[in-house]
């Protein structure tokens, strides 16, 4: 993984309200994660073409959980069970019930891997079951790559109803991943 | 969708943060121990010779075990509640082990061997595996949604740490009625009513703090 203290230190800048922290802490998690999935997904003996679904499940609980992450300890550990937690919960849900050594992904090598262009098609059919305003919502500021203050205005709603709206959005979309 | 958009969205959401400290843990417990409170009260009362009781350290030394018993519960639970558990779950409770095996000694030697087996039986073993169980049903419900804000290592394990703490709040309110203060009764019933209590526990955590 990139150097431990960078990312510990960008959580932190994250918590208190810094976004190009955020993103670029979510840019490292994916690439560290990609390479975790693909080899979890090897191990377990199943295709890799799901990497990207699981990559994106996991940084939306990532993101959702945020708060459980005690700043006293390096972020490193808790990414590790986080990623732990929600591969298992997908192999589980596959029916894949063995108990994959999840540690050995975990050290694997880091490889020169950039942004993936591939598309997570669950998340995509996932998206279209949501509400049509929250999918818009999360349509405009994902894809469109509007501001909150903008969607407000476009959607004629506040922008705190827009956030709001977002917020619900990224909960239901991981409780939709959970039941998939 | 590519991961990238997906990240421009968690960056939007960014502001939603708040600390989780088990915050809202002590609420829970509070809400959910002021509705067996109520119930407490009604169904079941203090104890009339209270009064009497408090000087004797059998009542002392049960109200401590209850209170200790809620106080590491508290803890374990707030501990189990996030991906990364710090130290082991069982040397947590392990004062509470010691002070029960602490407490047991010490009334096998201060009581006459012909007493210990009605000690130990005592007269309301029933009603206390009955009150507490029903005592703890509301702190659980408080308590297992208040961690479903949480991201437990173990959701089974976390509805078990619930599931104590509520017993441990259940058994706080009961041992004021209770006229059983032998350390025999309470290492005996209320331990045997705590045991349902963790099961229920677990079986809903399972399923309700998945994330």
């Amino acid at each position: 993984m990139t150097d431990q203290s960078d990312l510990s230190a960008l959580m932190r800048l994250a918590r208190q309200g810094d976004d190009e922290a955020y993103r670029r802490l979510l840019g490292h998690a994916s690439v560290w994660l990609r390479n975790v999935v693909r080899r979890g997904l090897t191990l377990a003996g199943r295709s890799t073409a799901d990497t990207e679904d699981v990559v994106q499940e996991t940084l939306l609980a990532m993101h959702l959980k945020r708060e459980t992450w005690d700043e006293t300890q390096t972020l490193e550990p808790w990414l590790r069970a986080i990623a732990r937690h929600k591969l298992t919960d997908y192999l589980r849900r596959r029916g894949l019930h063995d108990h994959v050594d999840i540690d050995d992904c975990m050290d694997a090598p880091e490889m020169a891997v950039g942004a993936d262009s591939s598309t997570a098609m669950d998340t995509r059919r996932l998206l279209a079951e949501l509400p049509v305003r929250q999918r818009r919502i999360v349509e405009e500021i994902s894809l469109e790559g509007r501001r909150a203050a903008d969607v407000a205005v476009r959607l004629g709603m506040s922008e705190g109803a827009v956030r709001v709206s977002l917020h619900r959005a990224l909960k239901t979309l991981a409780i939709a991943f959970r039941r998939d | 969708m590519k991961t990238e958009n997906l990240v421009a969205a968690l960056v939007a959401d960014n502001g939603s943060g708040r600390r989780w400290t088990g915050r809202m843990l002590p609420a829970a417990l509070a809400l959910g121990g002021a509705v067996s409170l109520c119930l407490f009260i009604v169904d079941l009362g203090v104890r009339d010779d209270i009064a009497q009781a408090v000087v004797t350290w059998r009542f002392d030394l049960k109200v401590v075990l209850v209170l200790l018993a809620l106080a590491l519960a508290f803890g374990l639970c707030r501990a189990l509640s996030v991906p990364v558990i710090a130290g082991s779950a069982i040397r947590r409770l392990l004062p509470l082990g010691a002070l029960f095996v602490f407490a047991v000694t010490i009334e096998l030697i201060a009581t006459p061997s012909a007493l210990w087996a009605s000690r130990l039986v005592g007269s309301n073993s029933l009603i206390c595996l009955t009150s507490i169980p029903m005592l703890a049903l509301a702190p659980l419900a408080a308590i297992l949604l208040a961690l479903r804000s949480g991201a437990p290592a173990s959701p089974a394990l976390a509805g078990a740490a619930a599931g104590l703490l509520a017993a441990a709040a259940g058994a706080a309110l009961y041992a004021f009625h209770c006229f059983d203060d032998s350390p025999l009764f309470v290492a005996t019933w209320y331990v045997l009513a705590t045991i349902p209590v963790v099961a229920v526990g677990a079986l809903a955590g399972r399923r309700l703090l998945r994330w």
